[in-house]
Order: structure tokens, then sequence, then C-alpha cells
């Protein structure tokens, strides 16, 4: 399908997925820069920026497409809707961790590498569906995508990898973090509301199916490090793909928009 | 008319050949084969451009620098970028000449024939060394990785290998 071939309902559904995938990235790469200059060495600094960077341009092309849509223009996208609008997942707004990126950060490496590597995984999943997608211009941005969040992957697993197979500490960390992911990353693997008509637009697998995917590597991976496998991630917060989100959403949003906002007609 | 079209688009293609990429001084945006299509008609060029990287700051830099080199050619009234994804923009479309212009910047070219999986070779651009070592694969820019020359004692980076991956 094209821009011009689309029925009203598969537009629709095309616009709700795509504010979903361009409001995870956005978010998360928003939280990735936090780190920076906090990250537990340089080399790691250099590496997690970089990946955000990506990020935020995996977030542009999909908030482009939402643009060729109708939808107004990316930035204004990216800057100027409030929370409810997001369609992001909640555990990916969450903060790093106690304290700012300006004051006092206490940052969890641990739970960057757990969110991070968990998403990382599913990202995947989702892609590799999406180069199939009805929707052409929305599969040649996926084929994209995957180029450099194939490097994204591999960094991931190799912090948890190494982590979970660490010092006593390290596993303890690790594990803590795993159960607060845990908690509330079923709702990365959700549609949302508009669920049955994205999937019958064929613009994606179905749900259940890419959700039985990640589970599948999950369980894997945590048998790998030797790790208990505690089964269905949960959705205890609430579904971010209904607009439902937590004040770090609302607090991430004022930060990054406030200079845009300042003047949204300028050219920033 | 077809002859004059024709010479149109080569003096069109000779200034893209001027327009560099604004992180790597030395090379082209022709020579890093970020340049897809060119259509000329009546004074009106189109261009489709490849992006490298996604995030890419440079992008709109590059935008900005096409249409200031090809709207100041004599018979250009007006020109269009457009950023397309189709084909992928891959490291094997780096030119020859790109690969060296690359290597006097201190950047190693990717392996001209990677498939994503698979470890690079990579030499040192200064000794031509292979006995190198991967010290990240992210760099100071998003398509750039940073290594060390175990013989010269030189760090040194390399650009990294992207392929399609299907």
């Amino acid at each position: 399908m094209t821009q011009e071939t689309l029925k009203p309902q598969e537009k629709a559904a095309l616009i709700e997925l795509l504010y979903q995938m361009g409001d995870d990235d956005f978010i998360l790469a928003f939280r990735g820069s936090e780190w920076l200059g906090l990250a537990p060495h340089i080399e790691e600094d250099v590496a997690f920026s970089s990946i955000s960077q990506d990020m935020m341009g995996h977030a542009n092309l999909y908030y482009r497409l939402l643009e060729d849509l109708g939808e107004g223009e990316a930035d204004r996208i990216a800057h100027l809707r409030t929370p409810e609008q997001f369609r992001n997942a909640i555990i990916l707004e969450e903060v790093n961790g106690p304290g700012t990126y300006l004051k006092e950060p206490d940052y969890d490496w641990a739970f960057a590498v757990v969110r991070n590597y968990f998403y990382a995984v599913h990202k995947q999943i989702r892609l590799e569906s999406l180069r199939h997608s009805s929707y052409e211009p929305l599969a040649e941005a996926a084929r994209k995508i995957m180029t450099e969040q194939y490097y994204h992957l591999m960094h991931w697993e190799v912090w948890f990898k190494q982590l979970m197979t660490s010092t006593d500490e390290a596993i303890e960390r690790m594990n803590a973090a795993i159960n607060k992911v845990w908690r509330d990353f079923g709702g990365v693997l959700t549609l949302g509301p508009s669920y049955a008509d994205i999937v019958k637009a064929d613009l994606i697998d179905d749900e259940a199916v890419m959700k039985k995917r990640w589970m599948n590597k999950m369980e894997a991976v945590f048998k790998e490090v030797g790790a208990f496998y505690p089964g269905e991630p949960r959705m205890e917060r609430g579904n971010g793909r209904n607009g439902v989100h937590t004040d770090d959403l609302k607090q991430a949003l004022s930060t990054l928009s406030e200079v845009y906002a300042t003047n949204p007609a300028t050219g920033w | 008319m077809s002859e004059l079209k024709h010479s149109m688009t080569d003096t069109v293609m000779d200034a893209l050949g001027d327009v560099k990429d604004p992180e790597i001084a030395s090379v082209s945006i022709l020579d890093l084969g970020m340049i897809h299509e060119v259509e000329v008609t009546d004074g009106k060029v189109k261009v489709s451009v490849l992006p490298t990287f996604s995030g890419c700051p440079a992008l709109h830099i590059i935008e900005r620098d096409i249409k200031k080199a090809l709207e100041s050619l004599e018979g250009i009234e007006s020109a269009e970028v457009n950023f397309v994804f189709t084909p992928s923009w891959t490291t094997d479309r780096i030119t020859p000449e790109g690969r060296e212009r690359l290597k006097e910047f201190g950047i190693s070219p990717p392996p001209a024939n990677h498939v994503m999986g698979e470890p690079w070779e990579i030499d040192c651009p200064y000794c031509g060394s292979t006995y190198v070592t991967m010290e990240n694969i992210f760099g100071p820019t998003a398509c750039r990785s940073i290594l060390y020359c175990k013989s010269c004692k030189n760090p040194f980076e390399a650009m990294k290998p992207v392929a399609d991956m299907g």
C-alpha cells in the first residue's frame, strides 16, 4: 500500500502504530541522552550517546511518515503534543533514577542496561516484521533502521550478559532492575486499542506472535546466563498506548520542549 | 534538446562533487555514494539523496549546501532535495576515490563487501597494518568507530560498515 491506496480505517490504524513506535524511540532516546557524561566510563559515554542519537533519528523517521499522512510537521509532533497524546510504553518514560542530570544524579546503570536490552530485543522483532509491512514507506524505513539497530542490540546484549555473569553485587542489582522492568514491560509488547485494525491492515505481525517471540528469546538468554526466568511480563501501571502516563513523561516533555516551545515558529 | 539536458546533468553532477560531508571535509557526498538520482527539467533540479545514518545531524546542512551549490549554476532556477531510503545507503556505495580521501582524513574506509555479523577487516589508514584493535564500535559521529593501531601506535577511526539486511 502507498499513501494513495490506504483506506480510511487502514490509515487510522497506521497512524496509531507510527505514534507508538515513534514515541517509544523518542522517549527512550531522551532518557539515554540524560546519561551523557554519567555513564560508567568514557567509551560507554561515546557509545550510549551515539545510540541515543540514532534512536532520535528513528523517531524522526516515524514522525516524518506521520507528517506525510497529514499529522503536521515532525518537529511539532515531537514538541507540541500533550502527554495524553503520547503513545509510548510507560516503562520507557521512567526516570533513570533519583536526581536529575544537572543535580545529584543517582542513576541506576543496571536499570539502563536492562531496559535498553529488553527494548532492543523487541525492537528487532518489530523491525523484522515491519520489513514486510503492507505500507511500503514503513517497510523502507524499517530496513534503514535495522542497519543501525543491529549495533545497538549487540551493544546492550554484551552489557546484559557480562553483568548477569559478573560479581554478586552486579547480579543482585541486575535482578532488582529486571524485577522493576518486568512489572511494566508488557506495555512495550502491546499494540494498544487499535490492535485489531493494525493487524487486519497487515501493517505488522499479530502482537501475540511478537510477544511470544520476545518471551522465547528472553527465556533462552536467561537460561544462558543462569538466571531465573520470570514468565510473562506485566503492565501494572497502565497502557501507554491508551495515553495513560506517569508524571515522569510530563517532566521529560517539559524539559525536551523547553526551548522549542518558547517560539515554535523559529527554525531551531 | 536531449544533448543540452545531458550536459546540464553533467554540470549538476560536477557541482555535487564539490559538496562536502560537513563532518569529513575531504570527502564529497558524491564520493560517499549518497546521490541516488538527479533529474533536470526546464531549469529545475530534483536530487534524491540517500541518508547515511538516520540521526545524522549533518543532513540538514547537506540539504542546504546542495541547494546553494546548484542554485548558483547558470541555467538552474531552483533545486529540490529529497531524502529517500530505497535503495538503502550502504558502505559499498563509497567510490574508490572516496575510500582514498577517507584515509587521507585518518578514517579507514569500511570493508567493501561487508556481510552484517561477520568480522571486519580494517587496515590502519596511516601505516596499512592489519594489527589493529577495536576500541569502540561507536565513535564521535554516528557513522564512525574508534580503533587503535598496534603497529604504528596511532588511534584512528573507521567508517562503520553498513550492509543491506534484506
